[in-house]
């Protein structure tokens, strides 16, 4: 789909277009490919046929269709959706269909766009190549041999395939921005708490985000407009009100402080050649655009890895256990209750899954709390002191999203530890709680897309689509 | 050996279902009594991406609680208590742990002794299971049924330090917290539908010595059972320790109906629960001022009201009967009924069982006084004298003051003079000869229950106009 949402929205919403001929296109050219990239789970072509009618007639009738009137939009399918399957990509959710929509999904459909279907991920969304899978891997629209990236990786590459201009994923460690950049789209991880997570699977509480992908930066900053906003269903939601953040894309960087996070730029994170040097060639982008460019460390930062694969299988291993045979989906019968549930977790959860469960458990474990998951804390802490400081010297921080470009299918499927390393540049945005945002930069010597991080103090998403759309122009 | 050489030290955790309208973290109602599974929604279920949010009532009855306990109220935190059960939505429970809303305070039993009070913190119940078939156990059963509309309710539990020495104190403590409770409309106190659930900790040692390994006993469903299964569980200990053996710490199962403890889990299996701090909610932080707003709309507690009727009342606070209502304005007329000269116990006795109905503040104390004042010069009997104050009420109601003497009169009721009442309990003699045989001859069981039945076959005869100790005591003369 060649056309961006905004220009969707503005021809659906003027009577130009017609929903229902935007979501032809769409289910055409998800028939026509995704038998090959299995981005989506399911395609809802039905019921989005019949939304895109009633856009229409409403257009006809002369209201107010919303903001992203007759945009087709892709979801991961750890959102809830109320009567649409909603799997994780995993057995053990097996004909599970939600009572209730996720207030992400609630409010996009409230701004006019059209849910066209629910796509893959890594089961509860661990891991980084949605190779994790009960329905099968995803493969990267840009090179099928290539995977999109993960967990987001069917959301990512709904986009990058132009199934769809708009797709939301989540984002526990850099489930948005890692299959973003791999997939060449841009992708958001918002301020923890600024979009509720009220029906949004979750994998680890304190670390969760719901963003969006979309081909442009402002594509990607009118579908944060819509769903951003406090929620009552959220107890973590952020009351502060939200100003749109499309108006700040045009307001260019002249002034603005960036520093390129020195950490994450060495040669002792691992990051690729080709990638640096698209970070580099960034950070003259925005030097040449009027930005003041300097070095900037964030020293606890190293650790954040560690901290991360302490905290998220703790909360995973607590929010996992209520998949236990007994409410919903799987269930393998066996004599007695205790067993029922060993069987059905047996039997349901794929092995990445159990693999965190169980460093969940022993990190929570009586005498082992205080050196594992309260250490990690306090390393989360550290994290975010240092970011904190940083924002005192500069505005906006810079670094790359993913260490490589794709990688091949089965590359890294047989070592946890290097598949974990893919998200050293994402996940301190996770512990500290801010927003970061990747933007496609060129590509790699592979010719695959490359994408650079801008990172932000809490709140500052307008900021970061603001210098993020210089990025985009500067390339075009 | 002998028990009076041993103490009993007792530590009780009581569950108080809080009254609020909905659960502690989602709309669904709080309502006992509903078809299964109808009072739910995605969070009470736990379904996969609902969220709790806490209910802001809850946290107020827990603050009320608090200050009527004499707590400090303070910040808290909610955590997760991991678990496997299947009444257990998510599989863990949301509570407060390290953190809890209320900490160290104080409750007086109607005797004088204060009793500490460790803490009190907020936390979901759980759902019902009903194992049916097999043994009706979980593990013996055919299949199970859940019920999750208790699911998420939230409870209070409120955890006593070990101050108390015997069934008795203990169950003054329930009964006395109950009645605060229900004071300050905290909870309705069921014990009968599970709203309020006792825990005991027990252990025995000789006085003076450090306190013994000590079991919890749960499924003390009445103030009957926390009786029988502290004594019972006293008895356990002692005979285990004189016979030379060590009591083991762990949870002990009370049954009712064979009237004894067995053995539950023991310290060393007993689960690690993974607590850790609930990430999807935040801290609690009340504001003072709202904490204060509180406490200044906190109602008299009542043990306050027993001391001011007790007082009004020329008594010893112990000597009024057990104020458990909350005053509906009955106080006030118990007062002004006194001070016209009303006999005060009689006064007290109605305002506890005879006007702790809705509207009962309507009655003016002089009417009241009137009333017992028929009731004392023996114009009527108490049974009596219920009924019309019954009718003196819905009179009262509807804005009338009645008259208790013509109340009293349009129901038939008027005192037997001497010599009826003797002519009739003689009829009744009569007509029983063989029964009156057996008083005479003056076994006092017999003669107990013997007396119920003459007693009642003479309010038979007389339409319940006799008055009932009247009775006895002619029964006594003519015995001899």
């Amino acid at each position: 789909m060649s056309a961006t949402a905004v220009d969707i929205a503005a021809d659906v919403r003027a009577g130009r277009r017609s929903a229902l001929d935007v979501v032809e296109v769409a289910l055409a050219a998800i028939a026509a490919r995704d038998g090959e990239l299995n981005a989506f789970n399911t395609v809802t072509a039905d019921q989005a046929r019949a939304a895109a009618a009633g856009i229409d007639a409403r257009v006809v009738a002369g209201e107010d269709v919303g903001p992203l009137a007759g945009v087709p939009v892709a979801l991961k399918d750890n959102l809830c959706t109320r009567g649409v399957p909603t799997t994780c990509s995993s057995k053990i959710l097996a004909g599970w269909k939600p009572p209730y929509d996720a207030t992400v999904v609630g409010r996009l459909l409230a701004a006019g766009a059209i849910m066209v279907g629910k796509t893959n991920l890594d089961e509860f969304a661990m891991g980084s190549s949605t190779e994790n899978s009960a329905f099968g891997p995803t493969r990267n629209p840009h090179d099928p041999t290539k995977v999109p990236g993960g967990s987001s990786g069917g959301s990512a590459a709904a986009v990058a395939a132009g199934f769809v201009p708009l797709s939301l994923g989540s984002d526990t460690g850099g489930s948005i921005r890692q299959p973003a950049a791999l997939c060449g789209v841009v992708g958001l991880k918002p301020t923890y708490g600024r979009v509720s997570r009220y029906g949004l699977v979750a994998f680890a509480s304190s670390l969760d985000q719901i963003g969006p992908f979309a081909a442009t930066v402002a594509d990607a900053a009118a579908c944060y407009d819509a769903i951003a906003g406090w929620d009552a269903f959220d107890s973590t939601s952020i009351p502060e009100p939200l100003e749109p953040t499309s108006a700040a894309l045009g307001r260019g960087v002249q002034g603005l402080r960036v520093g390129v996070v020195s950490e994450m730029t060495s040669d002792a994170m691992g990051i690729a050649p080709d990638v640096l040097a698209r970070v580099r060639e960034a950070a003259d982008a925005l030097a040449a655009a009027g930005a003041t460019v300097t070095e900037v460390s964030i020293p606890a930062c190293v650790y954040g890895l560690s901290a991360y694969y302490l905290i998220a299988p703790a909360e995973a291993s607590s929010n996992l256990a209520r998949f236990d045979g007994v409410r919903f989906g799987l269930r393998v019968d066996a004599p007695t209750t205790a067993e029922m549930q060993r069987a059905t977790r047996t039997a349901g959860f794929g092995p990445e899954v159990k693999r965190r469960i169980m460093l969940g458990t022993y990190a929570l474990s009586a005498g082992y709390y205080d050196a594992y998951y309260g250490k990690a804390q306090r390393v989360r802490r550290l994290i975010l002191e240092d970011f904190e400081r940083a924002y005192g010297e500069v505005d906006v921080l810079l670094s790359p999203t993913s260490p490589t470009t794709a990688f091949p299918l089965g590359a890294k499927t047989t070592d946890p530890l290097t598949m974990y390393l893919n998200d050293v540049c994402t996940i301190p945005s996770n512990l500290a709680g801010h927003p970061a945002l990747s933007v496609p930069f060129g590509t790699g010597s592979d010719g695959l897309p490359v994408g650079v991080q801008l990172m932000g103090p809490a709140l500052s998403e307008a900021l970061l689509f603001q210098v993020g759309a210089v990025l985009e122009a500067s390339r075009s | 050996m002998s028990e009076t050489t041993w103490e009993t030290v007792i530590g009780l955790e009581v569950h108080a279902e809080l009254a609020t309208r909905t659960k502690l973290f989602s709309g669904a109602l709080n309502h006992f009594g509903s078809e299964p599974n109808t009072n739910v929604d995605p969070v009470s279920l736990g379904l996969p991406g609902s969220l709790p949010v806490l209910n802001r009532t809850a946290v107020e009855l827990a603050i009320r609680v608090g200050l009527a306990l004499h707590c400090e109220i303070r910040p808290s935190v909610f955590a997760r208590k991991n678990y496997f059960y299947p009444d257990m939505p998510k599989d863990f429970q949301i509570s407060q742990y390290d953190q809890p809303i209320d900490l160290g305070g104080w409750l007086e039993l109607p005797e004088g002794k204060r009793i500490g009070i460790t803490r009190a913190h907020l936390e979901e119940d759980t759902g019902k299971n009903t194992h049916v078939g097999g043994s009706g156990r979980i593990g013996g059963a055919d299949y199970s049924l859940i019920d999750y509309n208790r699911a998420g309710v939230p409870l209070l539990e409120i955890v006593s330090e070990p101050d108390l020495r015997s069934a008795d104190e203990a169950r003054a403590y329930v009964e006395e917290l109950r009645a605060i409770l229900v004071a300050i409309g905290a909870s309705d106190g069921k014990m009968e539908e599970g709203s309020l659930r006792v825990d005991c900790n027990v252990s025995v040692r000789r006085p003076g010595e450090p306190f013994g390994t000590r079991c919890e006993i749960k499924n003390v469903n009445s103030l009957r059972s926390l009786g029988r299964a502290v004594d019972y569980e006293t008895r356990r200990q002692i005979d285990l320790i004189e016979a030379g053996e060590k009591i083991r710490q762990e949870t002990r199962h009370w049954d009712e109906n064979a009237g004894r403890t067995t053995a539950g889990r023991s310290k060393e299996n007993s689960e690690d629960y993974r607590y850790f701090p609930e990430p999807d909610l935040v801290p609690v932080v009340p504001d003072p001022a709202w904490i204060e707003e509180i406490r200044a709309a906190l109602p008299r507690l009542p043990a306050e009201r027993r001391h001011d009727l007790a007082m009004a009342a020329g008594l010893a606070s112990t000597d009024t009967p057990v104020i458990v209502a909350v005053d509906r304005g009955a106080d006030a007329m118990a007062l002004e009924a006194i001070a016209a000269g009303a006999d005060a116990v009689r006064v007290l006795t109605h305002i506890e069982h005879n006007l702790a109905v809705e509207g009962a503040d309507a009655l003016g104390g002089s009417t009241l006084a009137a009333l017992v004042a028929m009731e004392t010069s023996g114009a009527l009997t108490a049974t009596q004298a219920k009924t019309v104050l019954a009718e003196l009420v819905t009179l009262a109601a509807s804005g009338v003051q009645g008259d208790p003497a013509a109340v009293a009169a349009a129901k038939g009721f008027e005192a037997m003079d001497t010599g009826a009442l003797d002519a009739a309990v003689d009829a009744v003699i009569a007509a029983n000869a063989e029964e009156w045989e057996r008083f005479k001859a003056g076994d006092p069981k017999e003669r107990g229950k013997l007396t119920g039945f003459f007693v009642g076959q003479v309010m038979k005869s007389t339409k319940g106009q006799a008055d009932g100790k009247a009775v006895t005591a002619v029964l006594l003369s003519r015995a001899g």
